[in-house]
């Protein structure tokens, strides 16, 4: 290919990771439909954020849109990274909580009603100690609840990434969709170095923070379903693609016997080279497919 | 505060089961028991340090990928046994808590902590769902990602209401650190701010709790503090039986009415929203 056809092609791709967390929630919808819930004017803060000299934003960092995606009726919710790292607070949680919980209530009526998570967020946010970690545990709850009849699709797109509890809420998706440039893990780089020490983990090593967390390795392991480009309309399509499947028939985290005769298979006297794992659990396959 | 993590966790699954060992194929680190409480047949895990572990970040009591996976197996197996029985005599499943943390190692995030820490919330959650009255018993700590994998989805959590008891997302000195506080700041905002609070106390002020519970050494309880131990999760088990199937009653309670005000607000707001969209 040369240059005269590869720089239009790159110039009018629509990068999906630059916009910021409403408008990435806009892209998904079919035209005309989307209506934003408990948005900015309505006000709804974090009631913890003042009393300790942070500023709050008047949507908490969480922005929730419902409307049709491909004709069917589903909801987004979209953590803002810009804010507070896409931390989850009591409002930013409760209100990801409410709208899966509507969403299977619908469902439940008959009117399936999917739900797409876009989760860039460290988790726990630490202003909000305990109350941010009891939303999480409802989050997840709520997930599996409406998963039952509909799907829950987590979109990773970076470049915050998905951590904390909030990579369990990935964990029970029905379906994850992640980009070469997001993360996905339990504890980020930082606080395994901070925990156990630079010689478990170097968190300025970049190269092996996405060999282990990065989409492709993710997707390549079978953790992840889908690694898409960082173009809105290719992750809008993948989206339509999942709302239109529905729910698998059996959910990744219902896999226990498989994971856990892997894991039991791992030689764990050294520290395991992702590659060599990802061959071994999957062959290399970057469009998913493990189950 | 100085004792170690998990001791507590053995001395009452130890108290509640009358075993001390795990199941044949499951790692040293996860006690699993059906054993009776009051005449119910009742399902009782625990996740304990084990200083053989073939996986160094766990030796402490952390839940990591092999605790994770075997707490999900067992769960499930409990699902699949009671699965044609009916919702009142699917048996009880009680967490007793006592965990440091989840596994903060690299061998655990390139082999997907995330996703074994994924089955186990799914299995407790599943459990609940279909009809199980699940119970936690905090009986020490109960960090973060430990506790989101082993307890945070039951029906009914209990906690004794010592110093030895600790629910948070973070420890003090990482919160500390990342928050850019002193951890004396950090402890003074948490006497006025009860989300932020170490102190179980102040948990309680959250309205996710069921019970607190006094235990005067929970270490070597009385027979008669054992009695009373028992006789609440008996409770918690038929107020569960009583209750719905999903978390909503963390936002029913007197506390929680107070504390979670926002919580409720916007429920109610996205409810009344929703309707119109």
């Amino acid at each position: 290919m040369s240059t005269s056809e590869i720089f239009p092609a790159f110039v009018n791709r629509k990068s999906f990771i630059e916009l910021d967390g409403r408008a990435r929630a806009q892209s998904l919808f079919d035209e005309g439909t989307a209506k934003e819930l408990v948005g900015p004017f309505d006000r709804v803060e974090s009631p913890w954020l003042a009393i300790q000299g942070v500023t709050p934003q008047a949507d908490d960092g969480c922005i929730v849109i419902k409307g049709k995606i491909g004709g069917l009726s589903a909801v987004v919710v979209s953590l803002e990274g810009a804010f507070q790292g896409g931390s989850i607070g009591e409002v930013s949680g409760a209100k990801m909580t409410a709208a899966l919980d509507l969403a299977t209530k619908d469902s439940e009526a008959g009117k399936k009603t999917a739900a797409v998570l876009l989760l860039e967020t460290g988790g726990v946010r630490l202003q909000e100690a305990n109350l941010g970690l009891a939303a999480i545990a409802e989050v997840i709850s709520s997930i599996l609840a409406l998963r039952q009849h509909a799907p829950v699709i987590t979109v990773v797109a970076g470049t915050v990434g998905c951590f904390g509890g909030m990579s369990l809420a990935a964990g029970v998706s029905s379906y994850v969709v992640m980009t070469k440039e997001a993360r996905l893990g339990l504890n980020g780089p930082e606080v395994i170095e901070q925990e156990s020490g630079i010689d478990e983990f170097d968190a300025s090593d970049r190269a092996l923070i996405w060999a282990i967390h990065g989409g492709e390795q993710r997707v390549g392991m079978g953790e992840a379903d889908a690694l898409v480009e960082d173009d809105a309309d290719k992750i809008a399509s993948a989206i339509r693609g999942y709302v239109q499947a529905g729910p698998p028939s059996e959910h990744r985290s219902e896999q226990v016997k498989l994971y856990r005769d892997r894991i039991a298979a791992l030689d764990t006297s050294k520290q395991i080279d992702p590659i060599s794992l990802r061959q071994k659990w999957n062959g290399n396959d970057t469009t998913g497919g493990a189950r | 505060m100085s004792e170690r993590v998990g001791l507590r966790g053995r001395a009452w699954f130890q108290t509640l089961t009358g075993k001390n060992k795990p199941l044949t194929g499951d790692p040293g680190s996860v006690l699993v028991s059906n054993n009776l409480l009051g005449n119910e047949t009742s399902l009782f895990l625990c996740v304990v340090p084990n200083p053989e572990s073939r996986f160094p970040c766990v030796r402490d009591g952390q839940v990591g990928l092999e605790e994770a996976y075997t707490l999900a197996t067992r769960v499930r197996e409990a699902i699949a046994e009671d699965r044609d029985k009916p919702k009142a005599e699917k048996r009880p499943i009680i967490a007793i808590v006592d965990v440091k943390s989840q596994a903060y190692g690299r061998r655990e995030e390139t082999a997907g902590i995330f996703l074994a820490a994924a089955t186990a919330a799914d299995a407790y959650a599943s459990a609940r769902m279909a009809g199980h009255p699940v119970i936690s018993l905090v009986a020490g700590h109960a960090f973060s990602g430990g506790f989101l994998t082993h307890g945070y989805q039951a029906n009914r959590i209990l906690a004794f209401d010592d110093a030895g008891i600790v629910i948070h997302a973070m420890h003090k000195e990482a919160a500390a650190r990342i928050t850019r506080r002193s951890v004396a700041e950090l402890e003074r905002l948490g006497h006025e701010i009860a989300p932020m609070s170490y102190d179980v106390k102040d948990y309680a002020k959250l309205g996710l709790l069921y019970k607190l519970l006094h235990v005067e050494n929970p270490l070597q309880p009385t027979a008669s503090e054992v009695e009373t131990v028992k006789q609440s999760l008996m409770e918690a088990i038929q107020d569960a039986r009583a209750g719905s199937t999903d978390l909503g009653n963390r936002l029913e309670s007197d506390a929680a009415k107070q504390t979670r005000k926002a919580s409720i607000a916007v429920r109610a707001l996205l409810e009344a929203q929703w309707q119109n969209a």
